[in-house]
């Protein structure tokens, strides 16, 4: 994972609510042993009608720039799918703006240096009411502006924000603790 | 200090204790993995010079992508090669893998309990939201994604901070033919579909006392439908003979395995449901917390993307809705009783004309269960299409998936848009409004069959 501090971009809002990790990557796109190419993919049933063209209408075909996205409520709620933030990242969405993730899917996203961020519901309200909007996010600092110039705090997990601001990997923080595993194997077998 | 079973089982995992900038390390007893979510871990796993650091505690299934049809020949190469990733991953780490051979092969929410890997007190994940399921034996048992996998298998360890705690207490006596099924989609009516974030459910009460094992499995499995991380009962004599009758009669639990939440245990929320009135119920829309008793009218605030999407307007009533197929499987209900429920709507009787019944069972052992007890022949008398143990339609990736426009009745976890096939409409309800519709050809109530067929 590479080290993520600041982020500009164009935000686009997508604001149904619930929306599950079925609509963000369909099961039947699930049948690889890679995580490579799955943006092809993505939102697939909304993005594309049944015969393949593009829906003018759905949010990334009107916002083809967007790199963000101001989400709606329980967001990437359903399966665990890590098939979600890997398609969302190779379409070239970098950071997520929503108030409430689904418990998987915020700690999949964060895993793989997707920026999931939680605001109060009027916060987000009102900056999803400002997209499409240039936006940046500085993850050092924890604040997102939108064009209007207004800055707007966040909190992440702390050890989530360590790890994208030092482009880690939690697994090898797992691995650091071998000796502690050890010990509650000889204790517990 | 009074401690909830979740607490207990929590202290008893730790490994190395959460702080403000890092999240506790916690003891993973059983790591259950399937064909979906674990060919990218391994890979993960080869990349890293890492080696699976404990195999026997690690079980593998082949269940999402594989065939149901009686010949098992796989819908395309793509869904054949992943699960042949899954046997040689296995076989290179030494990890005991049920292939479509295995008369064990099943579900991994249904073989885990049957092979008696599951049990009380233990910390379960593995990459699939329904591992939930295996809080029916009070175990903390939760879905992780394919990173965490990786994790698990290298260092038999997750990292988590502590979640919340909420306590269902389920109160009142179930009327006859209202199932785990019609409770579990009253509660995540009642929490929404969020509603259960951040928080690890534990369902008390006598009504949860009285439910037997798969019928707390059921329950279980549909937390994550409330968005919850985790659900789970406390373990009890229900618990202790089920295990006896997998384990054998010398199975005793452990001291840590009886442990339940202290009386006077605080939790973060507590919600009390009775549950006397409730009928069976089902959904009408897009997300598993849109449902109804099957007798109401669709509510004429119902969010109007998924009216659309359905075809129902407001207003309108649920039963007598046309049903093209009818799905009675999956980790939510595809285990014997459940498929004793369907059998007994459907004895004797057919399924209509312009509807199909597919009844996949949720493992071998069902499977020969079913057949021993002579289900297989009220099922195909009755003109449903009896099938191999899999997935199937839950998820639609092995070839079973419904057309577009098709509406099925079905007893799987999630009436998402296109989840059981590009355009098609779920309905989710219990193994025996399943059967109802289905000899009804349309959304009927199993407790008046003989009125609407």
């Amino acid at each position: 994972m590479k080290p993520i501090r600041m982020f500009q971009g164009m935000a686009a809002a997508l604001m149904r609510s619930d929306v599950d990790t079925d609509q963000i990557i369909p099961a039947r796109f699930l049948k690889v042993t890679t995580k490579d190419g799955l943006g092809r993919h993505l939102f697939s049933d909304w993005r594309y009608h049944a015969d393949g063209s593009p829906d003018p209408e759905f949010v990334l075909n009107k916002n083809p720039e967007a790199t963000a996205l101001v989400v709606g409520d329980n967001f990437g709620c359903g399966s665990s799918r890590e098939h979600a933030p890997w398609a969302l990242l190779d379409y070239g969405i970098r950071v997520l703006i929503g108030s409430g993730f689904a418990d998987i899917f915020r700690s999949n996203a964060l895993r793989n240096g997707l920026v999931a961020i939680n605001l109060a519901i009027e916060e987000r309200d009102r900056l999803a009411a400002l997209c499409p909007d240039e936006i940046s996010v500085n993850v050092f600092d924890q604040y997102v502006r939108f064009g209007d110039g207004k800055s707007t705090t966040f909190q992440l997990e702390p050890f989530a924000r360590h790890c994208l601001l030092h482009g880690m990997n939690s697994l090898d923080f797992l691995i650091s603790h071998s000796k502690a595993i050890d010990f509650y194997e000889e204790v517990h077998s | 200090m009074s401690q909830t079973l979740f607490d207990k089982i929590w202290e008893r995992h730790v490994v190395v204790p959460e702080k403000d900038d890092h999240p506790a390390v916690i003891y993973i007893d059983l790591h259950l993995i399937h064909e979906v979510t674990s060919p990218q871990a391994f890979t993960a796993l080869k990349e890293n010079n890492l080696t699976v650091r404990c195999p026997q505690k690690t079980l593998g299934t082949a269940d999402h992508s594989i065939p149901t049809n009686p010949t098992r020949q796989f819908a395309d190469q793509q869904a054949a090669d992943q699960v042949s990733r899954l046997l040689e991953n296995c076989r290179e780490h030494g990890i005991r893998c049920l292939d479509l051979n295995d008369p064990a092969q099943g579900i991994v929410h249904v073989v885990g309990p049957e092979l008696g890997y599951t049990q009380p007190g233990m910390t379960i994940v593995c990459g699939d939201s329904h591992t939930s399921t295996h809080g029916a034996f009070g175990a903390l048992a939760f879905g992780i994604g394919t990173s965490e996998v990786t994790g698990v298998l290298a260092t038999q360890c997750l990292l988590q901070r502590k979640p919340k705690t909420l306590s269902i207490t389920l109160e009142g006596t179930l009327a006859p033919l209202v199932t785990a099924k019609d409770v579990a989609l009253h509660v995540i009516a009642k929490l929404g579909a969020g509603g259960g974030a951040g928080f690890v459910i534990e369902f008390r009460g006598e009504v949860v006392r009285g439910f037997s094992m798969e019928s707390r499995m059921t329950l279980c499995n549909m937390s994550i439908e409330a968005g919850a991380r985790a659900g789970m009962v406390a373990p009890d004599d229900v618990t202790f003979a089920y295990l006896r009758s997998k384990l054998g009669e010398d199975w005793q639990p452990q001291s840590w395995q009886r442990e339940t939440s202290d009386p006077k245990a605080r939790f973060d929320r507590e919600v009390f449901l009775d549950v006397s009135e409730l009928t069976p119920v089902i959904t009408y829309g897009t997300s598993p917390d849109q449902s109804l008793p099957i007798h109401a009218n669709i509510p004429s605030d119902a969010a109007s993307r998924c009216l659309d999407y359905m075809g129902f307007e407001s207003g309108g009533s649920l039963t007598g809705i046309k049903v093209d197929v009818v799905f009675v499987g999956s980790c939510t209900n595809g285990r014997i009783e459940d498929l004793r429920l369907a059998a007994k709507i459907l004895e004797g009787k057919k399924v209509a004309a312009h509807t199909r019944m597919l009844i996949v069972p949720g493992s071998g052992a069902v499977k020969r269960a079913a057949e021993a007890e002579g289900l297989d022949r009220v099922f195909m008398e009755a003109g449903a299409e009896w099938r191999e143990p899999g997935c199937s339609m839950c998820i639609a990736m092995n070839g079973d998936q419904l057309q577009p426009g098709q509406l099925a009745v079905s007893t799987s976890n999630r009436n998402f848009e296109g989840r059981q096939g590009p355009g098609g409409r779920t309905m989710l309800a219990s193994p025996a409004t399943a059967a109802a519709c289905a000899v009804a050809g349309a959304v009927a109530d199993p407790r008046f069959l003989e009125v609407t067929a």
